[in-house]
């Protein structure tokens, strides 16, 4: 008996099928477009493809007529840096942290509530707070990052120490395992690939607290000139910039994803094609 | 293979009738004649009189008269509510002159300004943490709403004390969060509006350096119409026009009935009767339809125009496809049009404030 579940499609068909729902987008959006132009031909709201195409030739290859700068680069490094800046230390403050607070009862009974409250704070809710206390220069913007993250990324390795096998710990204490060789040596490569799917799953995240960050005070970065060209509607702009961060963030998550089956393989053996 | 490529066929013809029909629902909706607009309008102490009059039947009884329906709306975002007018959800939407020009006229929606309320006379400003005087702005670095009325101001007065704005740097900040920055010890100078300018100027050691009673006229409040509605429909035209002289006489009324007015505007704007009281100071109210309607048909708006499409066209607010001043055209009343005749998008019309003034409402 055929089911559908059991329906899979080969390489190419798949090729097709996931380019599918793109092309339909794509061909709704030439549509709307050229609807609105032909009532409006000065219509800025959905700008028909080649005049996007030739915003993006001169975001990303022109000097900027108010800045001397080709903007789409400086953007994405600017951010890039904040973001990669942000991400990297709440993963660093979640391993510590995660690691300390699942093994150690200690810690786990001082600190694990403590991260649980924090994790529940809207991080944008504080902003205020956190521009008089770390500045509007680059520290708030990192710091919105981690604040926004670290406790999601905490919480997660805490509960992946905890999920471990009683039996391996006890066994590496009876072959005379210290607490830091267990940490080290039992704990840390079994919770490092649901690291990484934290990270990819903070991907999202990271961005939202990025682009908020730079859309409220900034000189430079993606958010920024988003936020300043939706001041005389430029979806010129906008369009390809969100198109642009969706491609980073989709790279980023593809590369994590990556890492993972390449340095930690045994995690995935029960993995559906 | 061949299933997949009949069901992508499919697909497609079902999309193109979707948006087919879309469209025709559109047109349909278009079509009919029109007996219900919609106008958005953002806090701003010179806009308030507008949902006083709706929340006091003003605006009901004004749209019966005319046989109309008016819905007057609240846009939380001031930029957000020209946007959604731009993009035609809205019939009007109150803005002031720069912006009108930079988003609806220069995104092609053909627009008329009927109502000149006011204009600013001190409600935006540039506040220093270091210095006394507007020069001492030299080399600092300026938390401002960049490409707004703010940086109109501050290029105005920057060129006052023979500055360019190359001699300072900009961080472009969200005006909600904009009092918030000001505390911060980064920053130094801000350039803002009210109400947030009153919070900002009463920071210790704060100096407000400039403002824009020094240049009177230039940023002006107004209700604008989409051009073809309003020549459609000249009954919104008077109707708007008829709601708005009656709610601002009685917002100028010294007795009781102005008070409750004024202190129920404030209420709605999010403060008290005093704080309302203060911007209003700072505001240039056109209280009667003549002086209002004289204002625009005087020879001094097209030379605020010129000015403020300079601006807009310098700092490529027009588009950045746009190779002249002159390629939006702006029609007011004294001055026939500025730049592109075959192109205007932005027309001063006061008409309707004349008929007002003359009581033929």
């Amino acid at each position: 008996m055929r089911r559908v579940m059991n329906i899979a499609p080969a390489p190419g068909p798949r090729m097709l099928l996931a380019l599918l729902p793109f092309v339909l987008v794509a061909f709704l959006y030439v549509l709307g477009s050229a609807e609105r132009r032909a009532a409006n031909p000065d219509d800025k709201l959905l700008p028909p493809v080649g005049e996007l195409a030739e915003t993006v030739r001169r975001l990303a290859a022109e000097l900027d007529r108010r800045s001397g700068e080709v903007v789409l680069w400086v953007d994405t490094a600017a951010s890039l840096r904040r973001l990669f800046l942000g991400l990297g230390i709440a993963t660093l403050i979640g391993l510590v942290f995660g690691l300390a607070v699942g093994l150690l009862p200690v810690a786990g009974a001082t600190l694990g509530p403590l991260v649980a409250v924090i994790s529940m704070i809207p991080p944008m809710a504080i902003l205020p707070v956190l521009f008089i206390v770390f500045g509007l220069g680059e520290l708030s913007k990192v710091v919105l990052i981690v604040i926004g993250v670290a406790p999601f990324l905490i919480r997660d390795l805490a509960l992946a120490v905890t999920a471990l096998p009683r039996e391996q710990m006890i066994k590496a204490q009876t072959l005379g395992a210290s607490t830091w060789q267990l940490a080290i040596r039992v704990a840390l490569p079994q919770v490092m690939p649901r690291l990484i799917e934290a990270v990819r799953l903070s991907l999202g995240p990271a961005f939202l607290f990025l682009i908020a960050a730079e859309a409220i005070a900034s000189d430079v970065g993606l958010g920024y000139r988003i936020f300043l060209v939706r001041r005389y509607l430029a979806m010129d702009v906008i369009l390809p910039y969100v198109a642009w961060i969706t491609l980073l963030s989709y790279l980023m998550d593809f590369a994590l994803a990556r890492l993972a089956r390449k340095a930690y393989p045994w995690a995935y053996v029960e993995e559906r094609r | 293979m061949k299933r997949i490529t009949s069901l992508l066929t499919a697909l497609t013809i079902a999309a193109g009738i979707g948006s087919a029909a879309l469209t025709a629902a559109i047109g349909a909706a278009s079509a009919a004649p029109k007996k219900e607009f919609n106008i958005a309008w953002t806090i701003y102490v010179g806009w308030m009189p507008w949902p006083y009059a709706a929340e006091a039947g003003i605006v009901k009884k004004w749209a019966d008269k005319y046989g109309i329906t008016i819905n007057v709306t609240q846009i939380n975002d001031y930029v957000e509510s020209i946007n959604q007018y731009t993009a035609g959800k809205f019939d009007g939407v109150t803005v002031t002159n720069m912006d009108a020009l930079t988003i609806p006229a220069a995104g092609g929606v053909d627009t008329t300004a009927i109502v000149m309320g006011d204009y600013s006379n001190g409600n935006d400003g540039i506040v220093l943490k270091k210095g006394k005087s507007l020069a001492d702005i030299k080399g600092q670095t300026i938390n401002i709403v960049e490409l707004s009325v703010s940086h109109y101001l501050l290029a105005r007065g920057l060129a006052t004390v023979k500055l360019q704005e190359k001699d300072i740097k900009t961080v472009n900040t969200s005006d909600a969060d904009i009092v918030a920055a000001f505390k911060s010890p980064d920053s130094t100078a801000v350039v803002t509006w009210n109400p947030q300018l009153m919070e900002v100027k009463a920071e210790p050691g704060a100096a407000l350096v400039f403002d824009s009673s020094k240049i009177p006229g230039e940023i002006e409040d107004l209700l604008v119409i989409k051009t073809a509605t309003l020549k459609d429909n000249p009954d919104l035209g008077k109707a708007l026009v008829g709601i708005w002289y009656e709610t601002i006489a009685l917002m100028q009324d010294p007795g009781d009935k102005g008070k409750a007015a004024r202190e129920a505007m404030a209420k709605l704007s999010g403060t008290d009767l005093a704080g309302f009281e203060a911007q209003l100071k700072t505001t240039r109210m056109y209280y009667t339809p003549t002086e209002a309607a004289s204002f625009m048909s005087g020879a001094e708006l097209p030379k605020i125009m010129d000015l403020v499409r300079t601006f807009c066209f310098e700092h490529n607010l027009l588009g950045d496809n746009v190779k002249s001043k002159d390629a939006i055209g702006i029609a007011t009343p004294s001055g026939g049009v500025l730049g592109a005749s075959t192109n205007v998008k932005l027309r001063f019309d006061a008409s309707f404030m004349k008929m007002a003034a003359e009581g033929k409402m």
